[in-house]
């Protein structure tokens, strides 16, 4: 069998990709990956411990959940454009929906809202948008995520290239999303160290220190592409948009820990 | 002497025929953004034929064709080897896949 015959198998994906981080990181439970270095380095684990009695993302927190509650001119808010009123509902995004044909993520649906409501819509990559995500990340804590994809051929090719974006290189250096997530979680590029691919949109959005703020998912694969020397893509691509699928469908019952904070 | 001038013309011919003209530079510049152009439809442009092709643009506005070409020319290799690796990722990804 040819490998263009072989057939998208998610599932199969999911078990292999979870097999591999547990063989690489035997120590690490499973739910610890959604932490990201610090499930890896003990050092910053204990850092980390003693950030979060104030945690770096609390202002973003308390932002986002102003603005979620603040009416928008017509009267309605987001609580009206998502189920049981935006509240813990963060782990089933992205969704595939089938309407559309297309991965629709938060940080889109939520664009999407502001604007069947006569707002104009956020930058997908400064605070409001990340402070907006970190209310209703918070909201799920704990929930494993549940990412589906309905029996629908365009959401498996959405899945499939999803995949093909993560294990891509691209750039002037020639790296791919898995190069650095995949083959080398837990060892330093320059200052960091990379977290694992497994679980880790589960914590966003994240407070970066290097950032000196908060950044949304779309900030995060931006910056990726930006540190390899390739162009990043505009904000929501559809690229963007099927790797975030496949990236928190290989996550689904881990639990959701955003907001989170990295250095 | 004769020996000697017959040297410094060589010399000074050759270097002539090496300074870029703007003409050299359009050209070089065209066959950069065509490559690049390419590069933007595989969704793989590279941040420093980007910053290559400005400085192109910079120094051809400030009448150093020399470099400008240069740059065009530079730019051009980086679009034609995001090409390549575009093209060649299109099924080399999937050594990489955990299976």
């Amino acid at each position: 069998m040819t490998r263009a015959a072989e057939a998208i198998d998610p599932v199969g994906d999911a078990k292999a990709f979870r097999d591999y981080f547990i063989k690489k990181f035997p120590k690490v439970k499973l739910e610890d990956f959604v932490n990201g270095p610090y499930s890896l380095n003990e050092d910053m684990r204990k850092q980390w411990e003693e950030k979060e009695e104030f945690p770096p993302y609390e202002f973003a927190l308390d932002a986002g959940k102003e603005m979620f509650a603040k009416p928008f001119k017509n009267g309605k808010g987001y609580a009206d454009c998502f189920p049981n009123g935006g509240i813990g509902i963060r782990q089933n995004y992205p969704y595939f929906d089938e309407k559309e044909g297309k991965v629709v993520t938060l940080e889109l649906a939520l664009n999407r809202c502001r604007e069947a409501n006569g707002e104009a819509p956020l930058s997908y990559v400064k605070d409001d948008m990340a402070s907006l995500t970190a209310y209703m990340a918070f909201t799920s804590r704990g929930k494993p995520m549940n990412i589906k994809i309905p029996n629908d051929p365009r959401a498996l090719d959405a899945y499939e290239n999803g995949k093909r974006y993560f294990y891509t290189r691209r750039g002037q250096l020639n790296f791919s999303c898995a190069n650095c997530h995949v083959q080398n979680p837990g060892e330093r590029l320059r200052a960091e160290i990379l977290a694992p691919a497994l679980g880790i949109l589960n914590a966003m959005p994240i407070y970066r220190s290097e950032w000196s703020g908060m950044g949304t998912i779309s900030r995060r694969f931006m910056t990726c592409n930006s540190q390899t020397r390739a162009e990043p893509l505009e904000p929501q691509a559809d690229e963007y948009r099927d790797l975030e699928y496949y990236l928190s469908y290989l996550s689904n019952g881990l639990p959701i820990s955003g907001p989170g904070a990295r250095p | 002497m004769r020996v000697l001038l017959a040297i410094t013309l060589l010399i000074s011919g050759a270097s002539g025929a090496l300074a870029a003209s703007e003409a050299d530079f359009k050209a070089a510049y065209a066959a950069a953004e065509a490559a690049e152009k390419e590069a933007g439809n595989l969704r793989n442009r590279w941040l420093p034929t980007e910053t290559a092709l400005a400085a192109a643009r910079k120094a051809a506005e400030g009448g150093d064709f020399d470099a400008a070409t240069a740059q065009a020319k530079e730019a051009e290799a980086l679009a034609k080897a995001s090409i390549f690796q575009a093209t060649s990722e299109k099924e080399r990804w999937k050594d990489m896949e955990i299976r």
